[in-house]
């Protein structure tokens, strides 16, 4: 194991450099960043992110991309939070069951498009993306579902805290990258998901069913969103048809990026995307800090994926050289 | 099981009557072969002769289209890789495919593990099991490293190992030797004869024929999709190889017409692409034919797709009628004169779901144009005087390229670059694919074109097409100019003598 790691190991100190660097450099001019309270702003920034990412960075190691995230999200969140309305003597954790099953059947339907019609998962997803969206406009009659609507129970999950001030929902996404871990790296279907987006078709000449494993990181990435569906309620105490998942997509994947996973496929670890999502959130923490207006965070991030895309190749060419030089 | 108990020993796999056709075309016919335990079974032949379509059938990568396999007397059906490899089936490619981005380790065990999806994956005895199996075979290589960068001989090294985690009985190495050095062959050479004492039978696949000598115990010769005999290696002489390998007759009908020979049209001097070809020089003059002969992947396609500015060469110089000139780009040699005729028409030629006059007009819009607009009167008169021309039969001039044959598809892109009026033309395997019938009317016709005062260059792997149609005939062999033979000297076994690969240093032939 340890020489495989050797070239992520450095590619994740590398981000946790840049995360300490970028945190020491706001701080010289804010000192208040430097803080334990900044640092509870943070953690409770990246919780929707992260479970977002788990679910992304399988996709991408797939060698696929799952842009209806966002839109997935709002969908769950949008059932979860009507039947919250309408039934409202319904045992609220039955919410979690009803938001991940949703969120699992759309990212299934994107699997299946993608599988059955050989149809590009960009496309595809693009085209669900906007589906989706357009679902939860239908369903909802455009309206809102309000604070008071929500159970109280559910939104404070994202509060109140069990041990250490720390809430409940840092230590349900600690639980969830320990899972995505035990999965990705110690099952075999976990690794015949790298196996897959490393080499598509010597996957398919050495029996790995194909089709199976690519519905089954759509139906997981699809299910992780539909979970952040249900926190995006817990966190923020209301659902929107508009705004509740938009753009999710975009900081998802971003953080993952950063965080080294290969648009390629085959390359990605949960350490890399747990430290993307925090740099990631780092950054987005600190704009307004320094000053910085929300119109120009768009623009930032886009920025900081870039980069990362760019740190990425300068990887990959200085492996290559060292192949080159070596036969 | 001990070394070379061949004699008595019932045969591992047996072929009867196995055949394969490729839309119609048959490529293999009715080969019978006993392999047997413990053997290493050479496998030779010109590119095109049938012996990797009869490799991949035994791999389960092509179906056969007759006859039957038996393995250890049992019939075998249903054939797929997977299933091959169940049976104890392995195919090495020349390239491994593997998964770049996983461990060495992982590489041996992926697709062989039993149960469950969601079984654990035991990383420290995945890695003990492949060590032990490096270890067996004598190769250090660290099999917790990523595959990505491993040298193709290592890769070849971890999918030998990868048959042994199967324990395959039958290994086929698909030209393995290529990319090799030769201390890199002698490792390779090493392993298969110990796994050849263990039992297991290799079939070898290789141009080369010293490495024949030096590896294998029997050898099978292919020619034209037939099994032509079955040796024991150690009873004959590479020259005996070589005769069973090309020992055909010449046909009758293919003497090219004496021109005059004017002055010189195309010079390449010292054209180099590293890795890829060098020091390439020769001259083609008007009215001549120089043919290129050598093995796929000689470089001769990278040689003439350099002249068309596909991908130029990096050094070197290009003469066209006595000037020197730089090829950048393929219009820029369309502007000169120049005319290729790629070799894969599928790919590389033709506008497949376009008409047939779109097609041939393709390469001349200025002469079915006005005014910068296509002029449809012009496009069907330019396409129909090409196809009485070079007699190409179709239905009509509006169908779609792809429904004609392969002879009057490659016709019609033939007329094509005729109607850019060139004076150097290239020609990359004019006749791979089509029948014997057009075959000869394409003779007549590159004959024809020579004496308009052309220079054509053809590439082809077809000796018979080159001796009867060449002036001049070149051969390369791994990138390099290896002969340069007049008309006179030309003979099938010269040619080939020249295209086979030998080491510089002969440290495989011991």
């Amino acid at each position: 194991m340890n020489t495989i790691s050797k070239i992520f190991l450095r590619r994740e100190a590398g981000i946790f450099v840049m995360i300490v660097l970028f945190c020491l450099a706001v701080g010289a001019f804010k000192p208040q960043f430097l803080t334990l309270q900044s640092l509870r702003i943070v953690l409770l920034l990246v919780p929707l992110i992260l479970i977002g990412a788990m679910g992304q960075m399988l996709v991408l190691v797939a060698r696929h991309v799952d842009l209806s995230i966002g839109s997935t999200l709002g969908f769950s969140a949008m059932v979860v939070g009507m039947m919250f309305k309408y039934y409202p003597e319904i045992w609220w954790p039955l919410g979690f069951l009803v938001a991940i099953g949703v969120g699992a059947g759309l990212g299934l339907f994107n699997g299946f498009l993608i599988t059955l019609f050989r149809l590009p998962a960009i496309i595809v997803t693009l085209g669900t993306l906007n589906l989706y969206r357009g679902l939860t406009y239908i369903i909802s009659n455009a309206k809102q579902i309000d604070r008071q609507y929500v159970p109280s129970e559910l939104k404070a999950m994202s509060q109140t805290s069990p041990i250490f001030g720390i809430p409940w929902i840092i230590f349900m996404i600690i639980a969830i990258a320990l899972l995505t871990y035990w999965f990705a790296m110690h099952t075999r279907v976990g690794r015949q998901i790298f196996a897959l987006g490393s080499n598509p078709v010597a996957a398919q000449l050495r029996g790995i069913n194909v089709s199976k494993i690519t519905l089954l990181v759509f139906a997981l990435s699809g299910a992780l969103a539909g979970l952040a569906g249900i926190m995006y309620a817990s966190r923020w105490g209301f659902v929107n048809p508009s705004n509740t998942g938009s753009g999710f997509e975009f900081q998802v994947i971003a953080a993952v990026v950063i965080g080294g996973v290969s648009i390629n496929g085959g390359v990605g670890t949960v350490l890399g995307t747990v430290l993307g999502v925090l740099l990631l959130g780092c950054v987005s923490s600190a704009l307004p800090l320094l000053g910085i207006p929300g119109t120009t965070q768009n623009a930032i991030y886009g920025a900081v994926i870039i980069i990362a895309l760019l740190i990425d190749r300068g990887v990959r060419q200085r492996a290559i050289k060292t192949i080159s030089a070596k036969a | 099981m001990a070394a070379n108990s061949t004699s008595s020993a019932t045969p591992l796999l047996v072929s009867r009557g196995i055949s394969k056709q490729f839309s119609g075309v048959e490529v293999l016919s009715d080969v019978d072969l006993d392999l047997m335990p413990g053997e290493i079974h050479a496998l030779l032949g010109e590119n095109g002769a049938g012996k990797s379509t009869f490799a991949k059938i035994l791999a389960g990568v092509y179906r056969p289209t007759r006859g039957t396999l038996t393995m250890n007397g049992a019939p075998v059906e249903a054939y797929s890789p997977i299933h091959a490899q169940r049976l104890g089936i392995t195919l090495i490619h020349q390239e491994p495919i593997s998964f770049p981005d996983l461990s060495v380790a992982e590489n041996l065990v992926l697709g062989h593990e039993r149960g469950s999806l969601l079984g654990r994956v035991h990383w420290a005895g995945m890695e003990r099991r492949a060590n032990e199996l490096m270890d067996m075979l004598g190769i250090r290589i660290d099999v917790t490293r990523p595959m990505r960068g491993l040298s193709i001989a290592d890769q070849q090294m971890v999918e030998i190992a990868r048959a042994l985690v199967g324990d395959s009985r039958l290994i086929i190495m698909d030209e393995p030797t290529a990319p090799l050095t030769p201390k890199e062959v002698e490792t390779l050479f090493g392993i298969a004869r110990k796994l050849r004492d263990e039992g297991r039978t290799i079939i070898f696949i290789s141009h080369r024929l010293e490495e024949v000598q030096a590896l294998c115990d029997r050898a099978t010769v292919f020619r034209d999709g037939n099994l032509v005999d079955t040796v024991n290696v150690a009873d004959v002489s590479d020259d005996d190889i070589i005769r069973l390998m090309i020992g055909r007759s010449l046909k009758e009908y293919l003497h090219k017409q004496r021109t005059t020979i004017g002055d010189v049209a195309l010079k390449v001097e010292n054209l180099t692409l590293p890795g890829v070809f060098s020091d390439i020089s020769f001259d083609v003059h008007k009215g001549e034919i120089v043919g290129v002969g050598g093995l796929v992947g000689a470089g001769r396609t990278d040689v003439a797709r350099a002249l068309f500015g596909v991908e130029p060469a990096a050094t070197g110089k290009i003469h066209v009628n006595g000037s020197e000139v730089a090829i950048g780009d393929p219009s820029t040699a369309i502007d000169l004169g120049l005319a290729f005729v790629p070799e894969d028409r599928a790919v590389a030629g033709i506008f497949s779901s376009l008409s047939v006059e779109k097609n041939i007009s393709a390469a001349v819009p200025g002469k079915i144009t006005s005014g910068g607009i296509i002029r449809r009167a012009l496009e069907h008169a330019v396409a129909s005087d090409s196809v009485k021309k070079l007699r190409i039969r179709l239905a009509s001039l509006q169908q779609p390229i792809g429904e004609l044959s392969g002879g009057n598809q490659q016709k019609a892109i033939l007329a094509r670059w005729l109607l850019t009026d060139p004076s150097v033309l290239i020609l990359d395997e004019p006749t791979r694919g089509i029948d014997i019938g057009v075959k000869a009317e394409f003779y007549d016709m590159i004959g024809e074109l020579a004496a308009g005062g052309r220079a054509i260059l053809l590439i082809s792997s077809e000796l018979p097409e080159l001796l009867a149609l060449c002036d001049r005939v070149l051969v390369m062999s791994e990138g390099r100019l290896t002969a340069n033979f007049d008309r006179s000297e030309a003979t099938q076994e010269s040619i080939m003598q020249a295209a086979v690969p030998r080491s510089a240093d002969q440290e495989v032939a011991a």
